[in-house]
């Protein structure tokens, strides 16, 4: 016991002391540099066209139209909120940038299969076509429940209504998802994917009700 | 290009970087743990602390270090969080409960990184600095000291002690992770990660809702979270998250930066022992694990099965759409096979065969390339008991690296490698027994039918992550309430500590010990066959000890 005790004098000051290197010093100097990219260091801000910020160029959340509303917004990928009372509300609840939260659902799990075959018939409603051309992505939640991106298929599912209701003629939109299309980074890494936050300021559209442009 | 050529191309950047960098990390290590002289800045820090850097210790004073330092990062961690309320920088978060605080302060110092917490909502910006981030760089380091004891233990000629754990521990945080971490938080500084010691950041969104943004210092801890083979994450959803990896470069950097150290290791054992090949044996041993479990998860995932899998018509549920199937399956299969526990899709949507491979991929024990340290120590013992075992099929005398396998040497050996198995089987054998567990789960139903299947391959996951200190799972899972909290706690620090102890007393019995050269009595080390014998082993060991339990969750899922 006492081999055991003679060693603790000297831990809590080794553990202090590296407190000091590895828990200040070295956080605040990569803080340093990141003030170099102030904007992406602070989360990528993104800001409409009088100003205002409506989100995070990496992050997405999924616009909410009420019923009978016109709905001018690509849409994103869904969380899911198993707890909901209303199953259709629950499948199609966006995720919470302030708590980012995953469903976890395995692959049998059904509730998972019933927010999937909600979520196939709602956006096959809401887009006017066949729900089996819904594709996979549209109809299940990511992993960081915020995902930012949706796959070129589901964007160019969407691009018929959103020209419609924007007003914009589909050629016009469908030039702007070309220019928020990316490919696979270096040709060759991860997937070619439309980033959604970016394109729906594209369209012109603006935040309601935000009078304070960002400062 | 073809999904598949662009998965290949992605896969040989992983291993091209990794071979770029082995030799000259592997030998910097080696040098780090065997160079007699002190650089200036690690002087003044002995001084500071008041320890003798030059003095040898006996296993038993080494291991009592361990033990002194993991107890009191346990209990400093524990106490930070407690009073984190009263502290600067802590976002207005209340201090942590004690069962959240007691089952993370262990997580946290016995590089598990276990979450049963939401990291936004629960730990300040402080807290997550000056005690995560700290432990994220100082359990790795005890990892890497205990394997470069072992090493010191096997090449000791006559006798002597394994080295000075202060000494390790410093060098292993100041030339090895400190660096390396400025190197990796940069480059990911570049690709939108965060770093902001702000709380969060509001926006009325085009639909005219309002959303917090959750922002805090992330790209510090990140880097270190994959180098140290930690893998807590900053962030709820880890490194899915855009804020700690939002782009398809960002993530092959973190897989790069959580198999880095694990694979050079073999190399600075190579070197210290002085025969490199040594090192490349067991180099491919983890590597050909490594992509055999690959192989297998990306066939797993190419096509959906299981019922909600199929209506959706890929495996994409818990994935994101900029890394695709192949880079999810990279990260995952990396991460359960470094001890990382990191993930960027969640593990509990995977399939029946894809989340089993995963589980295995801890039950090997966590070698392939197992954790920073760990790995290296965990594939050691291994090849001691594999030659304890060749020697006994063909009549040798078993003897590795010139140092006999005895009787001390064999008990230490699978005493050590007894833990794991026996906590994991145990703990899980004890929760589902448990009525309040059935309420925990995050996927169930009626018993036999695949959801109660899944059920109980959560927890399953959950107790092999935590004894093999992993920290990812199959996170459907509700692990808050106590027993989970002090259940899962326990095989965490004893899935750490008896392993790292019985080792010990394993390198001070090796130590003691003159080399005898080699003779035609002797088996060899190196090469093809013992490599073979050495995947036999680890296979035989896992599925011998795991076969029953596996064959109740992952296995019967996937036959469904």
């Amino acid at each position: 016991m006492r081999s055991l005790l003679r060693p603790l004098g000297g831990a809590i000051r080794v553990l202090l002391l590296f407190t000091v290197v590895c828990g200040l010093v070295y956080p605040l100097a990569i803080w340093s540099v990141s003030r170099i990219g102030t904007a992406s260091a602070e989360g990528s801000p993104l800001q409409d066209s009088a100003g205002c910020v409506v989100g995070s160029d990496l992050i997405g959340v999924d616009p909410q139209v009420a019923a009978g509303d016109p709905d001018p917004f690509f849409h994103l990928r869904l969380d899911g909120d198993p707890t909901a009372d209303d199953p259709v509300a629950g499948a199609m609840t966006p995720g919470d940038p302030a708590a980012a939260d995953a469903n976890d659902a395995g692959p049998n799990n059904e509730t998972l299969l019933e927010f999937v075959q909600i979520r196939r018939e709602v956006i096959a409603a809401r887009e006017g076509v066949d729900p089996g051309q819904v594709p996979p992505d549209a109809v299940t939640g990511s992993g960081s429940s915020v995902d930012p991106a949706i796959s070129p298929a589901y964007a160019e599912l969407q691009v018929p209504r959103v020209a419609r209701e924007s007003g914009l003629s589909a050629d016009a939109v469908r030039h702007l998802v070309a220019e928020h299309t990316e490919g696979r980074q270096w040709g060759f890494l991860g997937e070619p994917r439309v980033d959604v936050p970016a394109l729906n300021v594209a369209l012109g559209l603006t935040a309601p009700g935000c009078r304070t442009p960002a400062g | 290009m073809s999904p598949a050529l662009a998965a290949a191309l992605q896969l040989a950047l992983v291993v091209a970087v990794l071979a770029v960098l082995y030799v000259p990390l592997g030998d910097h290590m080696a040098r780090t743990y065997t160079s007699r002289t002190h650089l200036r800045v690690e002087r003044i820090g002995y001084r500071m602390v008041r320890v003798d850097p030059d003095a040898d210790q006996s296993w038993k004073a080494y291991a009592a270090s361990v033990l002194a330092f993991t107890l009191v990062s346990i209990l400093g961690l524990y106490l930070l969080q407690r009073v984190q309320g009263v502290l600067p920088l802590s976002n207005g978060l209340a201090g942590v409960s004690p069962s959240v605080a007691f089952n993370t302060a262990i997580s946290f110092a016995t590089n598990t990184n276990w979450q049963s917490y939401v990291p936004e909502t629960t730990m300040g910006h402080l807290t997550q600095m000056i005690g995560l981030t700290v432990q994220n760089f100082l359990s790795a380091s005890v990892g890497m000291a205990v394997a470069v004891a072992l090493i010191r233990g096997i090449v000791a000629v006559r006798g002597g002690g394994l080295g000075n754990f202060w000494v390790d521990l410093t060098r292993g945080v100041v030339r090895i992770l400190l660096p390396l971490s400025i190197i990796v938080a940069i480059i990911l500084l570049t690709q939108g990660v965060i770093m902001s010691l702000h709380t969060s950041f509001t926006a009325t969104g085009l639909d005219g809702s309002t959303s917090a943004y959750a922002l805090a210092p992330v790209a510090s801890q990140e880097a270190i979270k994959e180098l140290g083979t930690n893998g807590g994450g900053v962030l709820n959803t880890n490194s899915a998250h855009p804020f700690e990896n939002p782009t398809p470069l960002s993530n092959v950097v973190e897989v790069i930066a959580l198999l880095l150290i694990p694979v050079c290791l073999t190399r600075t054992f190579g070197t210290m022992v002085r025969d490199r090949r040594q090192g490349t044996v067991l180099l491919a041993v983890m590597g050909a694990l490594w992509a055999a479990q690959l192989a297998v998860g990306l066939w797993a995932e190419s096509s959906p099965h299981g019922v909600a899998a199929q209506a959706a018509g890929a495996m994409l549920e818990g994935k994101e759409v900029r890394f695709g199937i192949p880079s999810s399956v990279l990260f995952a299969v990396s991460t359960t096979g470094t001890s990382t526990g990191a993930v960027n899709s969640m593990h509990d949507s995977y399939t029946g065969l894809g989340g089993g491979g995963l589980l295995l991929n801890m039950l090997f024990g966590e070698i392939a390339p197992g954790g920073v340290g760990s790995g290296l120590f965990g594939i050691l013992v291994l090849a001691v008991i594999a030659v304890f075992v060749g020697g006994l099929l063909v009549g040798r005398t078993p003897e590795y690296l010139g140092k006999k396998i005895g009787r001390r040497e064999i008990t230490m050996a699978a005493l050590s490698i007894l833990v794991m198995p026996a906590l994991v089987l145990i703990c899980t054998a004890v929760a589902v027994v448990l009525p309040s567990t059935s309420g925990a789960l995050g996927n169930s139903g009626d018993p036999g039918t695949p959801g109660a299947i899944h059920g109980f391959s959560e927890v399953l996951y959950a107790f092999a992550s935590a004894a093999n200190n992993n920290g990812s799972a199959f996170a459907g899972i509700t692990v808050t309430n106590d027993f989970f909290q002090i259940a899962l706690g326990l095989a965490m620090l004893l899935g750490r500590l008896l392993p790292i102890v019985f080792i010990l007393a394993l390198a001070g019995s090796l130590a003691e010990q003159t080399p005898t050269p080699a003779s035609t009595g002797t088996l060899p080390t190196r090469g093809v066959q013992f490599g073979v014998l050495l995947v036999g082993v680890v296979i035989l060991v896992a599925a011998l000890t795991f076969f029953p339990a596996l064959a109740l969750g992952p296995i019967a899922e996937a036959l469904v």
